[in-house]
């Protein structure tokens, strides 16, 4: 295990109720964990936690054993890449240059850039896949290739694990495959990963483990076909679901219209 | 090639700026006086015209590295030196001290520095929200709030004053470097030192502020200290600025967009450029200031502008089409 939160909760300044509640989550090298959720339930809160970006209620949230609000924020960048659900270019830098910064951990403020950096970037681009764009500036780039910029540059930090919240929100089909597919590959070859997602079917067949949320509390946590299922997701998302199987054996989430439900199986 | 350029423009603007002025002296006439302190021109070259362009350049350095800084602290490309109430405490400060007219010649520029590090306190004071942070968007608010306030007060004391008065008041902060002199540069070498090279030495951070806090702490920067070193240097930068020669706007807010968009975006090497294109720009304005309406002399601030706006309006045109 490298990254990990043990019943954490957390309670925002004002709120009444807890933003999250007593959740436990674990990374571990080569497996992907799919945070899942409806709108609300505490996914982003759970990646800032995760970070030492909130203060913790109660439990524990540890990097290499260590509470990741003892790391330096540096240290922790070294060893944990981001791709962060927002990120408005203000001042448009090129491609090469955004993926740089994923070096800065790597460099004090004044030590100049050296060929290992120049190595890692060129090696982050490649294995996104963009190299071909490197001189390009990000403002002219389309979603998906923003995207993967954004991987990219979590991948020149040399990470061990890498985060992703919402990776894939207003991508096409090609393109949110793509960086389903990336992410797999990366995790493959040995990072942790953690992907908060929307996309239930992608999450059911790229993920190893899906943790469900719900207001704040764990509702489900376990292989896709064993979170996935029809009371679970209906009662969670308030909205029913058919559960079917694909090819490959991962269960595949429909929702209902109105009207089908009945149809298709007894009210509860 | 455009960033040698760009470095180019410092000697140049030094040159200009030494023989420029109200009395006419010929380059070797000014070389003369620059290397021999008997020459005639001596007096003129030496007491007069080198602090006065080593002051012009100092300035004009620290308000376009202030410049940059702020906007990529606040993400605003419309952010400069006196948007957070700086210009509205100062101008106070300044037309408090001109009212009350007292016998001390640094009582302007004091008054001046005072009241912009106490717009600067109360904006700071305005924007740590919530216990210990500081949030961009509330600075930006506060700083816009405190400035008119000072500005109102300002209004108020001006008309109620006398005709002289009121002029020398606009005048001073229309800005100018009429004033100049060894003591003014040293006493603002002395103290923007500080400021400055802390700033310098944050462009790598403030490459990461410029993506939004939560991507900025993803990639390892201490926001919050960071956010607040930029803030307080940027503040007394802007504050020494303004006491040693009014309000020069425009060169904070175009310069550092000019050398994004000809040499680069990236901090650690736009902040020293910026700073010799700045000060070179504002040496320029200067001597221009001193020499188109000769005698009389135009408040630089005009005159960046005047300059400027052409100069940036063309620079945005070739860029985007």
């Amino acid at each position: 295990m490298i990254l990990a939160a043990r019943h954490i909760s957390v309670r925002y300044p004002g709120a009444a109720g807890r933003a999250l509640d007593k959740v436990t989550v674990s990374l571990e090298p080569g497996r992907l964990v799919a945070v899942v959720g409806p709108n609300g339930s505490g996914k982003t809160t759970l990646v800032r936690a995760l970070l030492g970006h909130l203060p913790l209620e109660q439990g524990s949230a540890e990097l290499d054993g260590k509470p990741v609000s003892e790391w330096r924020r540096a240290q922790l960048a070294r060893v944990v890449g981001v791709v962060a659900q927002r990120e408005e270019v203000v001042f448009p830098l090129t491609v090469t240059q955004t993926v740089m910064l994923g070096r800065y951990p790597h460099l004090g403020p004044l030590s100049p850039i050296g060929f290992h950096d120049r190595e890692a970037t060129l090696k982050a681009l490649r294995r996104c896949d963009i190299e071909a764009l490197a001189a390009r500036r990000v403002d002219t780039l389309s979603g998906g290739e923003w995207q993967r910029v954004r991987v990219a540059r979590a991948l020149a930090q040399q990470p061990r694990v890498l985060v992703l919240d919402e990776p894939t929100s207003s991508l096409d089909v090609r393109h949110r495959m793509e960086v389903f597919e990336l992410v797999r590959t990366l995790v493959a070859d040995g990072l942790a990963g953690l992907v908060v997602t929307h996309e239930l079917n992608l999450a059911a067949r790229f993920a190893d483990r899906v943790v469900l949320l719900n207001g704040g509390k764990v509702v489900a946590d376990g292989t896709p076909a064993e979170v996935f299922q029809r009371d679970i997701l209906s009662d969670v998302f308030q909205w029913p679901v058919a559960v079917t199987t694909f090819l490959d054996g991962s269960p595949q989430v429909i929702p209902l219209r109105v009207g089908e439900e009945a149809a298709e199986a007894p009210k509860r | 090639m455009k960033r040698i350029g760009l470095l180019l423009m410092v000697p140049l603007s030094l040159v200009v700026g030494l023989w420029a002025g109200p009395v006419t002296l010929s380059p070797s006439e000014v070389l003369d006086g620059l290397l021999h302190p008997t020459a005639d021109a001596a007096a003129i070259v030496r007491e007069i015209r080198v602090p006065r362009v080593l002051l012009a350049f100092l300035v004009g350095g620290s308000l376009s590295v202030t410049g940059a800084s702020l906007q990529a602290l606040l993400r605003n490309p419309l952010a400069d030196p006196y948007l957070l109430g700086l210009s509205g405490g100062a101008g106070l400060g300044a037309v408090v001290a001109i009212a009350l007219n007292p016998n001390w010649p640094w009582a302007v520029p004091a008054a001046a520095f005072a009241g912009a590090t106490g717009a600067v306190a109360l904006v700071y004071r305005l924007s740590v929200v919530s216990g210990r942070r500081l949030d961009p968007r509330v600075l930006l608010l506060a700083g816009v709030v405190v400035g008119s306030f000072a500005g109102a007060i300002m209004t108020t004391i001006v008309s109620l004053s006398e005709a002289a008065e009121l002029r020398r008041a606009f005048l001073w902060l229309l800005g100018g470097f009429g004033s100049a002199s060894w003591r003014a540069v040293w006493v603002f070498a002395a103290y923007a030192a500080v400021p400055l090279i802390l700033l310098l030495m944050s462009g790598r951070a403030l490459d990461l502020l410029a993506l939004g806090e939560e991507s900025a702490k993803h990639l390892g920067a201490d926001v919050e200290r960071n956010k607040r070193l930029v803030y307080l240097a940027t503040s007394l930068l802007t504050a020494a600025s303004v006491a040693v020669c009014g309000i020069v706007g425009f060169v904070g807010l175009v310069v550092p967009h000019a050398i994004r968009r000809l040499s680069t975006p990236m901090h650690r090497e736009l902040l020293p450029v910026a700073f010799v294109v700045g000060g070179g720009f504002l040496v320029l304005a200067d001597a221009l200031a001193r020499t188109i309406v000769r005698p009389l002399e135009l408040p630089v601030g005009a005159v960046t502008a005047i300059v400027g706006v052409p100069l940036f309006a063309l620079l945005l045109r070739r860029n985007y089409t």
